[in-house]
């Protein structure tokens, strides 16, 4: 029997660039930077003072305050996506969507601002202070459950950690889900806002940030010779998945296919990737096989790039291993210089874009490539979006803890 | 301090704290069908009554509790 092919038929967003879809893939194509200066918080005493932050959202003002002081950041940005993505995908946002509709999101860390804040008042006052609400604020399935209980999402649901490949991962597993007929759809992708004072802190102590505080637009620059670390990002991109026949028997516009997903685990050290991405490689082979496609028949990579020494390296090196001579060929981006690491809600994020540049038939950039490292030699699309019709993508994400999970995309 | 005192302490809290809509908080308000305060948000009202009115307040004290006036009284007579 052959496998069902899975849609995707509703997108959403809200990340650095912009808060919903048109205007996010506009920046893209633009080469613009989501990357600044953190408002948020007082940064004077954090060797890191920028990142990818969410603008112009007031969540009171977008679900009241009632509502809003009930959730984690990254929850809210998760809801806010959610709506855009099952408008989008034409759906009744007014009717319970039921039991025939999962939902599987991802996320790195999850409500890493309301622990902090439970761990303060705990520190300050004593146990009897502590929000109530705390626990169903930082829960790492808050976003998952509050998601589910807003639109009725009766399906399976599950929320994944594995750290940058968290939505990627999701991603996957929804696609397994409707092609193994446990549901006919699934509301899918990621969200992550741990962009704290803490959690910037952290992250540099293991030295894998971008400490180019004088530039922030320009710190971004993967497969750069002068790339010094990833940077921050926050948002939330979601992704309504469903199977073929479903999409045409309500008449829903079909963005692209999922068409395959391949996830393995470098099992080799908690934040550094295998030597010469060997983990990478034998997901990008497998998620290439369960689309049913070769090697030539990719079209443009959508890469992890997160303009880390480690990684940009090591992915270069998969990408030549598992495509060979053919490496050179294919088109290949990092939007990543453009809206910093979205952690748990990366690989949905780049989801929606390797669709949407089938579906639109232009490149987005890997924006600062100035001064390319020799190790790093394949065709990124540095700085300016490129106009070519595409059929085939390639998605990748790599998270700590060696976390592989590679998507592959198909515009018919 | 008089019962109409503590009614505008009690809805200057629901509306400034915890967001609700300031028309709705009537002495005859039900906290759940009216003012969409679940278990949890019953917690979170008690605890800033007893911040705002340096008051402790037991669980069971809350049994007969349902409407904003109920709790207005209780406040009330413990201050």
């Amino acid at each position: 029997m052959s496998k069902r092919r899975v849609v995707i038929t509703g997108l959403g967003t809200i990340n650095p660039l912009a808060n919903n879809v048109p205007d996010t893939w506009e920046s893209l194509i633009n080469g613009e930077s989501g990357i600044d200066t953190i408002t948020a918080f007082d940064t004077s005493e954090l060797p890191v003072s920028f990142a990818g932050e969410v603008k112009n959202f007031d969540a009171n003002e977008y679900m009241g305050k009632q509502q809003a002081r009930k959730l984690d950041k990254s929850s809210q940005l998760s809801i806010f996506a959610t709506e855009e993505a099952l408008k989008d995908a034409n759906l009744n946002t007014d009717e319970r969507l039921g039991p025939n509709v999962g939902i599987v999101f991802g996320t790195g860390i999850g409500g890493i601002g309301s622990t902090e804040q439970a761990v303060r008042t705990f520190d300050e006052r004593g146990a009897s202070r502590i929000n109530p609400l705390a626990i169903t604020q930082l829960m790492p399935n808050s976003s998952t459950g509050q998601v589910a209980i807003k639109y009725g999402i009766e399906g399976p649901s599950l929320t994944v950690t594995t750290a940058c490949a968290a939505s990627a991962n999701a991603v996957g597993e929804a696609k397994n889900m409707i092609q193994n007929g446990i549901v006919d759809m699934v509301i899918t992708g990621g969200t992550e806002s741990g962009t704290t004072a803490m959690t910037i802190g952290a992250f540099a102590q293991i030295r894998a940030l971008s400490t180019n505080n004088e530039n922030p637009t320009e710190a971004c620059k993967p497969f750069d010779k002068d790339r010094d670390g990833f940077v921050m990002g926050e948002g939330s991109t979601v992704l309504v998945m469903e199977s073929e026949e479903s999409a045409i028997n309500r008449g829903a516009e079909i963005y692209g296919y999922v068409a395959g997903y391949g996830a393995t685990t470098d099992a080799f050290h908690i934040t550094a990737p295998a030597e010469g991405g060997k983990g990478a490689v034998v997901a990008m082979q497998k998620a290439i096989a369960d689309a049913g496609l070769t090697i030539d028949e990719v079209d443009y990579i959508n890469a992890h790039g997160t303009s880390t020494q480690a990684n940009d390296k090591n992915e270069t090196a998969a990408i030549k291993t598992v495509f060979g001579e053919r490496a050179y060929e294919i088109d290949i981006s990092s939007t990543k210089s453009m809206t910093g690491h979205l952690l748990g809600g990366g690989g949905a994020f780049e989801a929606m874009v390797s669709v949407l540049t089938l579906k639109n038939g232009v490149i987005p950039p890997t924006i600062n490539l100035n001064n390319p490292d020799e190790e790093c030699d394949l065709k990124y699309t540095p700085n300016n979006a490129i106009k070519k019709e595409l059929s085939t993508a390639m998605s990748n994400s790599f998270g700590f803890g060696g976390h592989n999970g590679v998507l592959v995309f198909k515009k018919d | 301090m008089e019962v109409n005192e503590v009614f505008e302490k009690v809805k200057h809290l629901f509306v400034d704290e915890l967001g609700i809509d300031a028309e709705k908080v009537t002495m005859e308000a039900k906290l759940e069908e009216d003012l969409d305060i679940d278990s949890l948000g019953i917690v979170e009202v008690v605890m800033a009554f007893e911040d705002e009115f340096e008051i402790e307040i037991d669980d069971e004290e809350l049994t007969d509790v349902g409407t904003v006036g109920q709790a207005v009284n209780l406040l009330h007579s413990k201050i």
